[in-house]
């Protein structure tokens, strides 16, 4: 069956129809012995159809065969009609043997035979060898694919591609071909030689060589190492140094410098001992190092400690002494400068003159501080003569006692000074124990000019309280121009006056200010004298400078300018009777230009016309509704009739609302926001092309790229051009080794010559699947 | 007191030596700066203007051919050297640093038709219309000698073209089919045909060396493969392709110059559709060359210009000619990317910058700092109207001005018949059909 099933399948469309029949009668013509005539002739009829399967050649025997069939019937003929007689066959015993066998193996041959294919076109042979070699060309092609994209992506790309490697080759490899010609290279070629220079092995010269040769390794380990001791040594030193100048405590370095004063005596007098010349030298170091010292300032009372100190000495008795010691170490120190032995004397006389006067601590201290600095002192009292002598009016009416004293002898006036601050400061003693009776003293006097001794006190005192917190010699120079109660008062002005002209200093302008601040907290807080009385004070001032007036202009200016001052630093004082009518008197100005400008633009309300404007820009700027309504279109029209209310709803198209407007919620503005054309001119009008959306392309727009609005490095990110040329320089094609490719190992030349028609096997075989397909 | 004195870092001012530019304190505080947009895009439109100012871009012209250059070859060692062949049978070695010629050779009878280098740069090969390709010492002769061929092949047919392989002793003409020859052998190693024609040019790749690509006068584009001996694959165009070019950075790419004025820019594994139609010019494009960079390529023209196309636009940037220049037949792009070379039928070659406003020699830092940020403003406001519109302008000849009026009038009347054939047919039956389809006419495998 299945046999006949697999010939089915191979066999030629002409029996096909035969031996579609022959499956479905096979199975009733089980064997001849039946008898049956209906099998009979079906038998006959299969035969017939296998002895017609067998081709040409068969036919042509079953012909024959056929003819001695009907010739004769006892005559021995094969049973198939297309069958060969074979020996076996005649052998064989007699038996029922189905004729199907050799069908079935005639089947079997005919299936193992293959029949070969008929050779393709010519031309369809080399379209499948084209498809062949294009689909592995593109194959070999798609491994660009990358480095195309890369390289079309690229933000840079610099030409030529292939790096040359920037190692140095030696001299020797890039001269091998090259030799001196002309005269000048062989000049130089010469002294070259002459100094030994290495022209071929460019290493090191024979100089170098031996440079390095001359230290052996011992000896450079030596030195190595000695370096080395020497390096911790010093970082041991220097680390001990920074722990021991973290020492806080003051007995130890007070200590540790008595210590290095002992030693650095004894090694002087052993020096003198030894080598007096030495001595000398050191002594004159010392010296030198005093100067440098007393030039650096560093010992008078303007540093911060000295500062802090000064704070304290009031309460503190240590702070006290050790202000003293130090003021008496820069005396010291600065004495040297006083070459005149009077000076010194008299100097000396002070202090003595001091010493017996130091009832209380804060004289003490002072007369202590009193002492005239050096460096001021010629300038001061040769100012200070010149001011006495500018003075010279009041102080006749002040006293003529102390004038004389004064005309008499050239220092007289520091000791004069002296005393009477001490004068001053015992009567503030005094008054300090009857401190209520300055509270309850009346305000109004001194606005009398009787000059009542309290008053005077009091202001005395609060200027002594300030003179503690000044310096010595601002402190000096105020209490040298006290002389005498009334003098004083009289003169004090003309003195604060005066001193920033004796000493042109900032300093000294910012504690007179200092001065009259610090008076007026006095009052203050002591509510001795308010208000009225600083008023009085100024009144009081007055009339003093009205005498003093005549004498210079300029101390005029400075009296008004302190006055401006108070006035400006206490409102009330400008509160009298006369400023105010001038301010009526320029409300009243100011109201009538007011009226003025009123009546020249009355006809204009700005702001109205304004707003009015808006509104209109506003309306303007809405958009409006479409009314597409045809009157009489759909019912009656002509002159009178309307279209319906109905048919205008239906028909009017309302505008969208527009996006708020920008000058919505201000009222002072009116922004146009109508498209400006000439700017138009210049905007971009639909969207570029690589952009999708108008924000990235704003976006691009938005962010500047000079140099005006970016860092340096920034800036040369930003500009990097996309393709880089070096001028000169030969761009080669790109190659497979530049990009990291293997390249072909085969020449194309050998391949061609190893085949130049023949195919690769694995081309063959394609070529055969493709010929199947 | 404090004391508060001026203290300054010599550091900060003083200068190391005395070229160093001086330093300059910046703030930059945007609020000190403001108007960022605005004063850019003057700058821009500044830049572009002074580009369009300095636009000059012909340098020189080389004289001395006694009839039109025919074919153009660079040295591939020397950026000075240029070879040319006329229709003469001239060919002439030219020196562009001297602008001069150095050497003349009489090297065929009739038309020099192809001209090509040898990789080393040692000697050049010719193929003529006397049916002979010829190699030829790149050195002139010694004295006394005769300037004679190093080697001649006297084929069967004329040749019209000849390539040279990138890297080995290779080279290829075309006529009849497309031949590969050895150097040392006067037969060829292998002969490659599809189809009966002339073939006017072949060109070998320079990434991928076997392949091969040749176009033919039936119209056709035909690639091979050296290795497997076959054709790979053919397009066919409306019109006859005169040259191709490979792109020498994109293994795949190559474009070809055709008679209907266009070029078109194909990727060689998908021929149906190409890349990039590029149209400008008015009459049929000669010739092609690629830029050694690959991003641009320069085509010559049968309207007596030049232009010069990004490879990824379908419009020319620019656009070179003078009164003088007749017919261009040849073009190359110089190894550095700099310069440009054509020549025409009038006999001269001319040479031209790639940058038409580009300055020559060496330029400082500063200047090209400067160079870079006005380039990048151009590009970054490039389609502003007003920019557009002045970086675009070029001056042209009336005949092509006239032409591309005309064109353009044809060409939108053949769109409104095509719009109006769609429109009046049955929805569906037309189709539109794209400019890059619309040229090919089959690929046959």
């Amino acid at each position: 069956m299945s046999a006949i099933r697999a010939s089915e399948s191979l066999l030629a469309s002409s029996q096909q129809e035969e031996l579609e029949d022959l499956p479905k009668d096979y199975p009733l013509s089980t064997s001849e012995d039946e008898g049956d005539s209906d099998g009979e002739r079906k038998h006959q009829k299969l035969l017939e159809a296998i002895s017609s399967l067998d081709g040409k050649t068969r036919r042509k025997l079953a012909e024959r065969s056929e003819a001695s069939l009907k010739v004769s019937e006892f005559n021995v003929s094969s049973k198939g009609s297309g069958e060969k007689l074979v020996l076996s066959d005649l052998l064989e015993p007699v038996k029922t043997v189905s004729s199907l066998a050799t069908v079935k193996k005639q089947l079997n041959r005919v299936k193992s035979k293959k029949t070969v294919e008929l050779p393709l076109h010519r031309e369809e042979i080399e379209r499948i060898h084209r498809q062949v070699a294009f689909n592995k060309t593109s194959q070999v092609l798609s491994k660009w694919d990358p480095i195309v994209l890369k390289n079309r992506q690229a933000e840079q790309l610099v030409f030529p591609l292939n790096k040359q490697q920037s190692a140095f080759a030696p001299i020797e490899h890039v001269l091998s071909g090259w030799k001196a010609r002309t005269p000048l290279e062989q000049e130089i070629f010469n002294l070259l030689h002459k100094n030994r220079q290495p022209v071929t092995d460019p290493l090191l010269t024979p100089v170098e060589k031996a440079s390095l040769k001359a230290m052996s390794l011992e000896e450079a380990k030596m030195r190595r190492a000695e370096l080395q001791r020497a390096r911790a040594l010093q970082s041991y030193y220097e680390a001990r140094a920074r722990r021991e100048k973290k020492i806080k405590s003051k007995k130890y370095h007070k200590v540790l410098k008595k210590g290095k004063a002992k030693q650095a005596l004894k090694d002087f007098e052993k020096l003198r001992k030894v080598n007096p010349a030495a001595a000398l030298e050191e002594l004159e170091k010392l010296e030198k190092a005093r100067m440098m010292e007393r030039m650096s300032l560093k010992h008078q009372n303007s540093g911060k400690w000295a500062k802090s100190k000064a704070i304290m000495a009031k309460y503190d008795l240590e702070a006290r002494q050790a202000m003293q010691e130090q003021l008496a170490r820069n005396k010291e120190l600065t004495q040297k400068i006083q070459v005149a032995s009077e000076s010194e004397e008299e100097e000396g006389g002070t202090e003595e003159d001091c010493d017996p006067l130091v009832p209380d601590v804060v004289n003490e201290v002072q007369v202590k501080a009193n002492r005239p600095n050096p460096w001021m002192f010629r300038n001061h009292s040769s100012d200070a003569k010149e001011a006495e002598t500018q003075e010279d009016p009041e102080e006749i009416a002040g006293s003529t006692a102390h004038e004389a004293s004064e005309s008499e002898e050239e220092e007289g006036p520091l000791a004069e000074e002296e005393i009477l601050l001490k004068e001053f400061e015992e009567r503030r003693s005094l008054r300090q124990k009857s401190g209520l009776n300055q509270i309850a003293e009346p305000v109004g006097r001194p606005e009398t000019k009787d000059s009542s001794s309290q008053a005077i006190l009091s202001e005395l005192r609060v200027l002594s309280q300030k003179l503690k917190k000044e310096n010595r010699q601002s402190r000096k120079q105020e209490v040298s121009s006290v002389k005498t109660v009334l003098a004083v008062q009289r003169e004090k002005p003309a003195q604060e006056e005066e001193e920033p002209l004796l000493l042109q200093r900032p300093e000294r302008a910012q504690t007179l200010d200092k001065l009259e601040e610090l008076s007026k907290e006095g009052c203050f807080q002591n509510k001795e004298l308010p208000r009225a009385a600083a008023e009085g004070q100024c009144l009081e001032r007055n009339p003093d400078n009205h005498l003093g007036a005549p004498k210079e202009k300029k101390k005029k200016e400075q009296m008004i300018d302190l006055q401006n001052l108070l006035n400006t630093k206490s409102p009330s004082v400008k509160s009298l009777a006369v400023p105010t009518t001038i301010e009526e008197l320029e409300d009243e100005e100011e109201r009538a230009q007011r009226q003025m400008i009123k009546e020249a633009f009355a006809g204009d309300d700005v702001i109205r016309d304004f707003l009015k404007e808006k509104r209109e820009a506003v309306e303007a700027s809405k958009p409006k509704d479409v009314d597409l309504t045809l009157p009489g279109w759909g019912e009656w029209g002509g002159v009178g009739l309307k279209p319906s209310a109905k048919k205008r709803r239906r028909f009017l198209i309302k505008a969208p609302e527009g996006p708020p407007r920008k000058d919505k919620n201000l009222p002072n503005v009116i922004i146009n926001e109508k498209r400006n054309i000439h700017a138009a001119a210049h905007q971009v009008q639909t969207l570029p092309y690589p952009f999708t959306h108008h924000q990235q392309f704003e976006r691009t727009i938005q962010t500047p790229i000079g140099s005006t609005w970016n860092t340096q490095r920034a800036f040369q990110k930003l500009t990097t051009p996309k393709i880089v040329t070096k001028p000169g320089h030969i761009i080669k094609p790109i190659k497979a080794e530049d990009v990291g490719y293997r390249a072909s190992s085969r020449s194309d030349l050998s391949v061609v010559q190893r085949n130049p028609k023949r195919l690769s096997i694995r081309h063959k075989k394609q070529l055969k699947k493709n010929s199947i397909d | 007191m404090k004391v508060k004195m001026l203290s300054r870092n010599p550091d900060n001012y003083v200068r190391e030596t005395k070229l160093d530019l001086q330093r300059v304190p910046r703030n930059y505080d945007p609020t000190l700066h403001p108007f960022e947009i605005p004063r850019e895009y003057v700058r821009a439109l500044n830049a572009t203007k002074l580009e369009r100012v300095f636009a000059k871009p012909f340098l020189a012209s080389l004289d001395g051919h006694r009839d039109g250059v025919n074919c153009l070859a660079k040295h591939p060692k020397s950026l000075a050297t240029v070879l040319s062949g006329a229709c003469d049978g001239e060919v002439r070695i030219w020196n562009l640093t001297k602008r001069k010629c150095i050497r003349t050779i009489q090297a065929h009878e009739g038309f020099v038709r192809g001209i090509c280098t040898r990789f080393c740069g040692t000697s050049f090969f010719t193929v003529g219309d006397d049916k002979t390709v010829k190699q030829w010492k790149m050195d002139g002769p010694g004295y006394g000698e005769e300037d004679e061929p190093l080697h001649t092949i006297l084929g069967k047919t004329v040749y019209t073209g000849i390539d040279h392989h990138w890297k080995e002793p290779v080279f290829a003409t075309c006529g009849q089919q497309v031949d590969i020859w050895d150097e040392q052998r006067t037969n060829p190693i292998c002969s490659m045909t599809w189809g009966f024609d002339s073939i006017s040019s072949v060109k070998f790749n320079p990434i991928e060396t076997f392949l091969l690509g040749s176009c033919a006068s039936d119209r056709n584009i035909v690639l091979y493969d050296m290795r497997q001996a076959t054709p790979l694959k053919k397009v066919i165009l409306d019109m006859r392709t005169n040259t191709i070019c490979w792109n020498p950075m994109e293994a795949f790419v190559f474009t070809a110059a055709n008679e209907d004025y266009n070029l078109y820019t194909f990727d060689m594994r998908a021929l149906d559709t190409p890349v990039m139609v590029h149209m400008d010019h008015v009459s049929a494009v000669l010739d092609v060359d690629y830029s050694p960079t690959g991003k641009e390529f320069v085509s010559a023209s049968f309207d007596k210009s030049i232009r010069i196309f990004p490879v990824d636009k379908s419009r020319s940037r620019e656009v070179y000619h003078t009164k003088r220049m007749q017919h261009v037949i040849c073009v190359k792009w110089t190894s550095d990317s700099k310069y440009i070379m054509c020549g025409s039928d009038e006999m001269n070659i001319r040479l031209w910058k790639a940058n038409a406003s580009e300055k020559l020699g060496v330029l400082t830092s500063r200047e090209k700092a400067a160079t870079d940020y006005n380039q990048k403003l151009k590009e970054k406001f490039q389609h502003h109207p007003h920019i557009k519109r002045i970086s675009r302008h070029r001056h042209l000849p009336k005949s092509i001005y006239s032409q591309i009026q005309e064109q353009r009038i044809m060409k939108e009347a053949r769109r409104r018949k095509e719009l109006n054939r769609i429109k009046h047919s049955k929805p569906g039956s037309v189709q539109m059909v794209s400019e890059k389809k619309k040229h090919i006419v089959a690929v046959v495998k």
